[in-house]
């Protein structure tokens, strides 16, 4: 049984509009790693340039944050779900961060 | 473990309740993990909620309705149209006024027992410390990123608590910050996301229930943290899908490195917020790209001189439905894919609703060779406001 990536809405645009994905890894940098290989525009959205993780996007394996287990380099087992935390603002009209735009509704 | 918060010193509490009040407040009152202690604890207590839209509307009539003495409302808002959707504090009556104003005539309707401030103005870094030092609990219902970094450090300066809530189309968001031990927003978030990374925004929007749901939820921990009673969302983010209609909590944890809250804090008082998220202005980043423009004015003139014009739309398809200008529907997160519907060769004049989406759309076209390209200046709602006012806006 593979590990299951969460994407939540803003990102799904980037994901074929999916909200889930499932992998074999072995770790959660292997995870996102399959998840960014499969979905291209993903990759600006959760990596920078030289590959690291965005500070902004937190990472959980089940209720865990990955900051406080092993990063990247945790090691994940079948079963698992990771999930990709971002900020939400809930948003003014035109804000639009990390795609998550208002409580007004449309961004433009 | 119940964590309770302390009432603010100032007036004496009060010590009773009337007769009216017992009646009023008479299903609190049968309660034993209320009676007549949890009222009068409600009764003597202050919160401030900043902002009165979406999440503050449950919020506030929840607040007000239950007893809580003492409400602050932070908005420098004015009540529109597209709030009656979800902002169920106001009516249809209500358009035009200010949302701070509105919601205090509202709840003292409600509760006519209680006090009720209102704010009419921006929460900021020169006010906010001012503003928080009279309650005991604030809620932060806003929804952008600078104010959210700044209810949350105004908060850690002054050691009060702050109920988190934020909502996403069918997704919410929820906790309490800036309880002693407990993390805050900052040790979730260090720093914000920068403007402008994701260049689209048509996904926006948001399902009216759900800002009901998450400050329902914000007004249920608050009156917890009044009361003393039950456990809090300290140290867990609560996650609602409510298409999937699914409750998760994720564990957050205190970074002892944290900027504000942490052992060495490096924030030690209150910052510009708007230069830490790299907006500027008051709220909303103006297009983000500056490419050739035409005026919906113009265009109306050179479409009855019979010029020939390629109208390009790069809103969504449900937006289409909702009015259009007859154009060449491509959304633009497809137009890498379908650039090879357009003709480089005719004038083209792309249009979303707003006209940044199309600025956008012009910005990449142009760089893929195209040069007779022109962006729709205001988009749809521009032309709504100079040519044809029959055109709804939205």
């Amino acid at each position: 049984m593979p590990v299951k990536v969460m994407i939540p809405s803003p990102l799904r645009p980037y994901a074929g509009k999916r909200d889930s994905a499932e992998f074999t890894a072995r770790t959660v940098g292997e995870a996102l790693g399959h998840l960014t290989t499969e979905f291209g525009e993903l990759r600006k959205h959760l990596f920078t340039e030289d590959g690291k993780l965005r500070s902004f996007v937190n990472v959980y394996v089940n209720d865990e944050d990955i900051r406080y287990l092993a990063k990247e380099n945790t090691p994940t087992k079948d079963g698992d779900t990771i999930s990709i935390i971002p900020s939400i603002a809930g948003g003014t009209r035109e804000q639009c961060v990390l795609g998550f735009v208002s409580d007004n509704g449309i961004g433009s | 473990m119940a964590t309770t918060v302390q009432p603010q010193t100032g007036a004496k509490p009060a010590a009773s309740l009337s007769n009216e009040e017992i009646l009023r407040y008479s299903r609190h009152l049968i309660m034993p993990e209320v009676g007549m202690e949890g009222q009068l604890k409600l009764k003597n207590a202050k919160v401030l909620l900043i902002g009165t839209g979406g999440l503050g509307a449950p919020l506030g009539l929840y607040l007000a309705a239950a007893g809580v003495g003492k409400l602050g409302l932070v908005d420098f808002d004015v009540v529109d149209f597209t709030n009656l959707q979800r902002q169920v504090t106001f009516g249809t009556s209500d358009v035009g006024k200010p949302k701070s104003e509105a919601a205090r005539a509202r709840l003292a309707n409600l509760n006519p027992d209680i006090q009720i401030q209102s704010f009419e103005t921006q929460l900021t870094s020169a006010n906010a410390l001012e503003l928080f030092k009279d309650f005991d609990v604030i809620v932060d219902g806003t929804d952008n990123f600078p104010t959210r970094y700044l209810v949350n450090d105004a908060c850690i300066l002054l050691g009060k608590p702050n109920v988190y809530g934020s909502i996403f189309r069918f997704e919410g968001q929820a906790t309490v910050f800036g309880m002693p031990d407990g993390p805050c927003y900052r040790c979730l978030y260090p720093e914000p996301p920068p403007p402008g990374l994701v260049p689209s925004c048509a996904e926006g929007g948001v399902l009216g229930v759900l800002p009901g749901i998450v400050g329902s939820i914000q007004a249920m921990e608050t009156i917890k943290l009044i009361l003393g009673r039950g456990e809090n969302l300290v140290g867990r983010l609560l996650l609602f899908d409510a298409l999937g209609m699914k409750f998760r909590e994720l564990k957050l944890r205190k970074n002892p490195n944290c900027p504000v809250c942490g052992a060495h804090p490096t924030i030690t008082k209150l910052i510009d917020y708007y230069e830490f998220c790299g907006v500027r202005g008051e709220e909303a980043p103006g297009p983000t790209v500056q490419v050739p423009e035409i005026t919906p004015r113009e265009l109306k003139a050179r479409l009855n001189r019979g010029d020939d014009l390629f109208i390009l739309d790069v809103r969504e398809p449900h937006e289409y439905q909702i009015c259009n200008l007859k154009g060449h529907l491509l959304p633009l997160g497809d137009l890498t894919r379908r650039v090879h519907e357009l003709d480089s060769s005719r004038e083209i004049v792309a249009h979303c609703r707003s006209g940044k989406r199309s600025a956008e759309a012009v910005d990449f076209l142009r760089k893929a060779g195209f040069r007779k390209i022109l962006n729709l200046k205001g988009g749809i709602l521009a032309w709504s406001d100079e040519v044809d006012p029959s055109v709804p806006k939205y």
